[in-house]
């Protein structure tokens, strides 16, 4: 037999990660996970990419992940590195991304005793990561990886957390990669549907006169988009997505409504709020989804497809709800579907369409005013379309989820659950760092910019050839949009000085250009496409822009605030 | 278009027992603690023990909700990967015993004929008596143990403990125990500290 390697614990969390596939990890070091870095140079196919702040770390790992589907890995020291890694964290629970956070603690022999930099951070993160540990010794190290690797990537994905005392980096073990798969006792993520509720779902498709398909971020991580696609076109279904469900099939799609929800389209709005039957596909039915769940689509029967069983009957009493794989129940289902056409709803929903045309800002001419919905619509046009755009949280978000129609799965990186501000130049690191062969745009507020702006020293450190788009509205523009509706248009604190971004990005080393009319747009995209490494564009645009439509929080689906029609608006 | 209003069954809300087999690793009680709090549901009572199997604890969730919550609470609770099974057992037969220990006023006569009267009409007995208090324990359903609190207040109750319910389905079902631990046991590991 074969004499096994003698390991330090720092040397088997590398090797695991090796084992596991990952080649990049993002992290910052300190005291407590100082072995670990010690060892990295031992592991050469490692790429450790250093942040500027642990919640950038997280971000990236998010951004990385979700742009690759693979695990993302973010390493921090104790106390405040991990307590920095929390936004981050909660960031990619709430919108199930995989991830596997290492963190350093202090020695076992002082835990509790408030020692230098010692925080619980299992504690902390509890409620915001899948699973967590605090390893106690070496010997359980090489297994808790694997099985954080496990977790964090299957069923409903989520984060995990390790934490790992600084002795237990130092203790020396024969390392043994532990074969075979994981076997947990407690978790068992359903998979197949039973064969009745295969067979009520069917019926119901079967049956409907107005269906409507919500497709949401389950579908990607389920790797149904083939399947959805299959269903939508047999049985005619049209189909409207969330947030996070961008790209599950090609927004020029004709069958495609575009987003529903807050600021979803009027068309899939209408369409939900009117179905007979509504097929959810992995997507959790989010108050921004819903709006008044008490008057959400009140005449239909309701299908619910979701990995989770916690999510099924959580927020829409549904008729089916099946709890499994996404991809393998649309596999089950899909024999019996028959193909059907579903004419005049869809005319009815092309009548919506039309009369969302008429209102729309980008057939307009707005004279020498920039919008920032232009913005966007033109940076789709600019890039044909093909860009990964990974935002910030505001206004541009939903203006990038309405003006650049996404064709490919994971090509709209963005903060949905948690909303959080900041997630976008890191995300885009992230994303770029996984997927170099694709053209990565991240898009952010003059807020939200802000919030994280540190890493352009990362994106510089790695030649992360991200393309940073700011939208500059002088405002807190997402929360000035409620105060001007909702608060009397006091725009308490939502007013904001902002540096000269140019000049920032060239303290930086990174080329930038200010942008503040329609006519430059094309020539500053196509220049910031033309650079190699980094590069800024700031885009001066109108500062008290709308976006809409808008469902008021809480407010019926159907009650949206519309733009009015031009001719509407002269009669004012 | 005025759509009408979705109608939503509104259940009553009544206690629920719910029993969990957990791995005996620390801070699953935490876990579980943690999930009550964070999804708003309210606990009555929860017991923790250990089983017949080394690796395994039993806790016993009583909770005031709707069916429905009941439902929710059990799927969150599975959810956690230290949960190994998990069953709403009120939905069933089942068997439920509360454990109380109640020390009350025993100066005079009149209280100690009293205490002795209802040892006999309830499932309870005196386990301590001395001059001036006595405890008393009973183990029954809730509701009885309830019952006896009532009938003992007027006498003077002192002190008060119980252990909250715990639970058991009635017949051949049990909660899916059918596993080994598979980590290697931590605690007599081989391995050899450096620093
Ligand atoms: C300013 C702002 C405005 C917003 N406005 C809107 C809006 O107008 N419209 C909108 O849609 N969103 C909006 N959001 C986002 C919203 O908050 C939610 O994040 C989003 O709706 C969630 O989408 P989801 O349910 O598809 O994805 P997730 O929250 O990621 O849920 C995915 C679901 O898929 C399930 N799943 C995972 N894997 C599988 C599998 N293999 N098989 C089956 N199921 C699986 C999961 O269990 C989960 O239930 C907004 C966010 C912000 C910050
Ligand atoms: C970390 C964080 N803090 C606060 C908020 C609340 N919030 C949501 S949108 C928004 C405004 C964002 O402004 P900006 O980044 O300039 O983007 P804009 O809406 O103007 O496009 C704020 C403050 C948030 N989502 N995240
Ligand atoms: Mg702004």
């Amino acid at each position: 037999m074969a004499t096994k390697p003698i390991l330090s614990g720092a040397e088997i969390i590398l090797e695991c990660l090796l084992l596991e596939g990952v080649d990049l990890v993002f992290g910052y070091p300190g005291g407590t996970i100082l072995p670990t870095y010690d060892a990295l140079s031992k592991y050469p196919q490692l790429h450790h990419v250093l942040v500027r702040h642990e919640q950038g770390a997280c971000h990236m790992a998010d951004g990385y992940a979700r742009a690759t589907g693979k695990v993302g890995v973010a390493i921090a020291t104790s106390g405040p590195g991990a307590t920095n890694l929390v936004t981050g964290i909660a960031t990619a629970m709430l919108d199930s991304t995989p991830l596997v956070c290492i963190t350093g603690q202090v020695p076992r022999g002082v835990i509790g005793s408030d020692a230098f930099q010692e925080i619980d951070v299992t504690g902390i993160t509890l409620p915001i990561t899948k699973h967590n540990y605090l390893v106690t010794d070496v010997s359980e190290l090489a297994y808790t990886i694997k099985e954080a690797f496990f977790i964090a990537r299957t069923g409903r994905p989520g984060p995990v957390l390790i934490d790992v005392p600084k002795d237990v980096q130092n203790q020396k073990i024969e390392f043994e990669y532990p074969e075979g798969e994981i076997r947990l006792p407690g978790y068992r993520p359903p998979t197949l549907a039973p064969a009745d509720d295969v067979a009520a779902a069917v019926e119901l498709i079967n049956k409907a006169q107005r269906p409507i398909i919500l497709a949401g971020h389950g579908v990607m991580m389920s790797g149904a988009v083939a399947e959805l696609r299959e269903l939508a076109e047999r049985a005619g279904i049209p189909v409207a997505l969330t947030l996070l469900g961008t790209g599950a099939l090609p927004e020029e799609h004709p069958l495609v409504l575009g987003m529903m929800g807050m600021h979803g389209t009027a068309a899939s709005n209408h369409a939900i709020q009117q179905a007979d039957v509504l097929i959810a596909l992995g997507m959790r039915f989010d108050d921004r989804v819903t709006g008044n769940i008490k008057t959400y689509s009140p005449d239909s029967k309701k299908i619910h497809i979701d990995i989770d069983p916690s999510e099924i009957n959580k927020n829409i009493r549904v008729d089916i709800g099946i709890a499994g794989d996404l991809r393998t129940v649309l596999t089950q289902i899909l024999p019996g579907v028959q193909p059907t056409q579903h004419g005049a709803w869809l005319n009815q929903i092309r009548d919506w369409q039309e009369d969302s045309d008429e209102r729309d800002i980008i057939k307009r001419d707005t004279g020498n005013t920039l919008f920032g919905a232009q913005v966007i619509n033109d940076l789709w046009k600019f890039t044909e379309g093909a860009a990964v755009t990974v935002t910030d949280v505001g206004q541009h978000q939903m203006l990038s989820a309405q003006y650049y129609p996404h064709q490919r799965p994971a090509t709209m990186i963005t903060s949905g659950g948690l909303g959080t501000m900041g997630f976008g130049l890191p995300g885009a690191i992230g994303a770029k760092l996984g997927k170099p062969e694709e053209e990565v745009w991240s898009i952010s507020g003059d807020g939200g910019f802000q919030m994280t702006l540190c890493e352009l020293a990362t994106a510089v450190q790695e030649n992360a050839a991200v393309k940073i788009a700011i939208i500059n509205n002088g405002f807190l523009g997402m929360v000035r949009q409620w105060q001007e509706l909702f608060h009397g248009r006091r725009y308490n604190e939502t007013v904001m000085f902002s540096p000269d971004f140019c000049k920032l990005a060239e303290a930086y080393g990174i080329p930038a250009r200010r942008v503040t009319s329609r006519a430059e747009i094309e020539e500053a995209v196509t220049w910031a496409r033309s650079i190699e490494g980094p590069t800024l564009l700031e885009f001066v645009v109108e500062k008290e822009e709308m976006v809409y439509p808008m469902v008021p929080a809480g407010a019926d689906l159907h009650a949206m605030i519309r733009r009015p029609k031009p001719d509407e608006e002269e009669a004012k | 278009m005025v759509y009408a209003q979705q109608t939503m069954e509104i259940q009553p809300r009544k206690k629920h027992i719910l029993a969990a087999l957990v791995e005996n690793k620390p801070g699953v009680l935490n876990r579980v603690a943690s999930l009550f709090r964070r999804r708003n549901f309210n606990v009555d009572s929860l017991t923790v023990g250990r089983t017949h199997r080394p690796h395994m604890s039993r806790m016993t969730i009583a909770v005031d909700a709707t069916r429905g919550d009941a439902n929710r609470i059990r799927q969150n609770l599975y959810k956690l990967i230290n949960v190994i099974d998990v069953a709403v057992v009120s939905n069933e037969p089942h068997v439920s015993r509360d454990l109380a220990l109640i020390k009350v006023r025993s100066d005079d006569a009149d209280s100690r004929n009293q205490l002795t009267e209802l040892c006999e009409r309830y499932p309870a007995r005196i386990v301590d008596i001395g001059p001036k208090v006595a405890i008393v324990e009973i183990t029954a359903q809730e509701d009885i143990v309830e019952s006896l609190i009532a009938a003992l207040e007027p006498i003077g109750i002192l002190e008060m403990v119980r252990t909250g319910v715990v639970a058991m389905g009635r017949g051949i079902r049990i909660l899916d125990s059918d596993y080994e631990p598979v980590m290697p046991g931590a605690a007599n590991g081989n391995a050899v500290s450096i620093v």
